[in-house]
């Protein structure tokens, strides 16, 4: 399965927006293109990703086959205080890749 | 290439081919508003409102940089009225993100990008970009 890379940083201060930046290596089949012989590569991509941060939601998404092979994904969130933060996508076939960055509040 | 007409035969079936392609390889305009109606359960939608950026010229289609910014936003989606079909992704967001994404993104041509917001108040707002793609990434 797919591995993930995470740049997060790891202090920040009370309340500040922080960037997160997310990389997954994965094909992301569409399920529209066709092998050497004519037939459909079946679709295989990662349909969702979800953030938390101490237990609380950040963000959590539903992605299409319209979202490019090695799905790159960043967003912004305010860190109330120290906490992990925990990501999380889940394949077509159920598998799922777990990353956490602990972001302390100093 | 002098017009013979063999020649004139091969012509006119290949630009049937190209003409007939669009109809049935992309998503109808249609198909795209009523995605959208099930998003704001037929809510009327105003344009404005989110910071939508993408690129005017998409030199390769199969990632296009897109970035979008909502201030107050609980939900994000982002749809491409010109693909096999008009869904890209889904975002919501909870109360410490500042309803922000950005992301890569595959066009098979030419098209609008749309974001549509679900704000707070629940109120709906929609931007739609144009952007040029000139090799389509869809494969097939």
């Amino acid at each position: 399965m797919a591995k993930a890379r995470v740049k997060a940083p790891k202090t920040a201060a009370a309340g500040e927006l922080v960037t997160i930046k997310t990389l997954v290596n994965h094909k992301m089949e569409s399920g529209r293109r066709k092998d050497g012989d004519g037939n459909l590569i079946p679709r295989k991509i990662i349909n969702a990703f979800s953030a938390t941060f101490g237990g609380e939601e950040v963000v959590s998404a539903s992605f299409e086959p319209a979202i490019s092979t090695n799905p790159y994904f960043q967003f912004s969130f305010n860190v109330p205080a120290t906490g992990d933060l925990v990501m999380k996508w889940t394949d077509d076939d159920g598998s799922t890749v777990e990353q956490t960055k602990t972001i302390t509040v100093a | 290439m002098s017009l013979t007409r063999r020649n004139a035969l091969a012509l006119g079936s290949a630009s049937f081919v190209v003409t007939l392609m669009p109809l049935h390889a992309f998503a109808a305009k249609d198909e795209t508003m009523a995605v959208i109606n099930s998003f704001t359960g037929g809510a009327a939608v105003t344009n404005g409102g989110i910071n939508f950026t993408t690129p005017e010229i998409a030199e390769n289609g199969n990632t296009v940089p897109i970035k979008f910014s909502a201030p107050g936003a609980k939900r994000v989606m982002i749809l491409a009225d010109g693909n096999p079909t008009p869904g890209v992704g889904l975002f919501n967001f909870g109360k410490l993100s500042d309803a922000s994404g950005s992301t890569r993104i595959r066009l098979a041509g030419t098209q609008d990008v749309i974001a549509v917001a679900e704000m707070a108040d629940g109120s709906y707002v929609q931007v739609a970009n144009t952007v040029k793609v000139t090799i389509g990434g869809c494969g097939g």
